[in-house]
């Protein structure tokens, strides 16, 4: 059985409580452990970095100190997190003096950090450690039918691709195969949503956001599939916004994990469907119909 | 409409400007630029700058402290690494945007009341406090302090997430938050010596 320290970060306690469920569900079908990182902190995120970097890369570090305890890949299932932790760890190698100042914050915290922490991305766990056969084994309603487009947004394979291509990523359309639907094709699978900028700039935001959902719209996806909450949440809280502003779509939004959860059988409910804003429990009735 | 020159002249440089983006951690490749603009084509939010990315990291480079500092491109970055990825010269340019936006906070040259500096310190004050965020509290503390009035036009998304049940209320914290102040105490006590 294999065995993975998990953190959830912020959103998944928040506004992204449906990909921790859908996450833990089908992690736990396909009989993977996951054990909380005890006392996890914020990542920091895009926000600690505009304001000071130095103590972002610390903020990731107790994390990363705290996982290499525990001599366990570490699980990070939001793009954000991802990112951050990654990238903390690179530059701690990378730029000598800032090894040098958080190594001497390590010490005044009491806190003790190698540099061996492996990050990991679900997408990644499951297509390498895991494998198609064994997701394919666990499926009980196929999404048969159901045309799907692939959203990954940018922090996830930008700027370190570590198991996926850098331009035109592939996990999440074989995930998604395997389970049955249909993948299309998504030239805007790594652009940007714009992230916190439709809180910031709402003009800016929504029309990132509505370029997003044309495109899946015309490539006749009946959803978009995504890997991010914060993506999740604004292509579906803003959706009707964009709408108004730029013509109505309908596209629900959900997590890769929700998609992979209904074809192994869970309910719409066990896997936080309940909570879109744009309704996809009747879409996902049509093709899976079992479940719903 | 405000009339202005658009030429720059070489007195209106900043030369220890011009050092320091050289010198801050990701600005170090700045000086090879070769002006091709892979950066700003493939930037999803070019559209609107005021100065594209190519034009901000010649600017920069050159000197020209107060354009780039007082310039909306840099808080319109949402550090999505295209341009870091496309670039042929290796310029980590996301890295340098995100020390321009730290330049402008800590010289105090942003706009007024704009709210993305106002997030980034809400944000950090959450950290300090508690070790999390909760998405609820951070979007209320920001908009009580540059939008009150958004605030009533977003009851009905408000109300929406609070029905699918994601909104958070209780504030979310850690439990050794002393280990977590000491550590970043430590290292904001230092990192002036750190390549900035």
């Amino acid at each position: 059985m294999k065995r993975y320290l998990y953190y959830p970060g912020c959103s998944l306690r928040g506004t992204g409580k449906a990909y921790e469920e859908s996450l833990l569900a089908v992690f736990k079908a396909l009989e993977i452990e996951m054990e909380e990182l005890e006392d996890w902190n914020c990542c920091g995120a895009t926000a600690y970095m505009s304001i000071d970097e130095v103590s972002s890369f610390a903020l990731a570090g107790r994390n990363l100190a705290m996982a290499e305890k525990k001599n366990l890949d570490l699980l990070a299932p939001c793009s954000a997190c991802f990112l951050v932790l990654n990238k903390a760890q690179r530059y701690i190698k990378e730029y000598p003096k800032v090894a040098q100042t958080l190594e001497h914050g390590f010490k005044a915290a009491g806190l003790e950090y190698h540099g061996t922490t492996k990050v990991r991305h679900p997408l990644d766990v499951l297509i390498n450690d895991i494998g198609l056969e064994r997701i394919k084994a666990c499926i009980k309603k196929p999404l048969t039918g159901l045309k799907v487009a692939p959203y990954y947004g940018c922090q996830i394979v930008r700027p370190y691709a570590t198991f996926d291509l850098m331009y035109y990523p592939v996990t999440m359309d074989k995930l998604l195969r395997a389970v049955g639907a249909e993948v299309v094709d998504y030239p805007l699978k790594t652009r940007c949503c714009g992230g916190s900028q439709k809180g910031t700039l709402p003009e800016v935001g929504l029309s990132l956001i509505h370029i997003l959902l044309k495109e899946a719209h015309r490539r006749e996806a009946h959803i978009v599939s995504t890997i991010c909450p914060l993506c999740q949440f604004n292509l579906d809280a803003f959706q009707e916004e964009a709408g108004k502003k730029y013509g109505e779509i309908s596209m629900p939004v959900v997590y890769f994990t929700q998609l992979l959860g209904l074809a192994f059988g869970f309910s719409p409910k066990e896997l936080g469907l309940e909570r879109n804003i744009v309704a996809a429990k009747q879409l996902l009735a049509k093709f899976a119909p079992a479940a719903a | 409409m405000a009339v202005k020159s658009l030429i720059k002249y070489e007195v209106e440089r900043d030369p220890d400007f011009a050092q320091w983006v050289s010198h801050v951690i990701g600005g170090e490749r700045i000086r090879n630029c070769i002006q091709c603009g892979l950066c700003s084509a493939s930037c999803p939010l070019s559209p609107y700058m005021d100065f594209t990315p190519r034009r901000l990291m010649h600017m920069a480079r050159e000197g020209f402290k107060r354009d780039v500092l007082g310039s909306f491109t840099i808080w319109l970055c949402t550090s999505c690494y295209s341009c870091t990825v496309e670039c042929p010269r290796r310029i980590r340019v996301t890295d340098i945007m995100y020390a321009l936006k730290r330049r402008a906070i800590e010289d105090g040259v942003y706009p007024r009341r704009f709210p993305i500096p106002v997030l980034a310190s809400e944000f950090r004050g959450m950290i300090r406090r508690n070790g999390r965020v909760t998405e609820t509290w951070l979007v209320f503390l920001v908009f009580m302090k540059t939008a009150i009035l958004r605030l009533l036009g977003m009851s009905k998304l408000g109300t929406k997430l609070l029905l699918t049940g994601r909104m958070g209320i209780l504030p979310e914290t850690i439990r050794d938050r002393k280990q977590l102040q000491n550590l970043l105490d430590d290292v904001e006590a230092h990192r002036k010596e750190v390549a900035a």
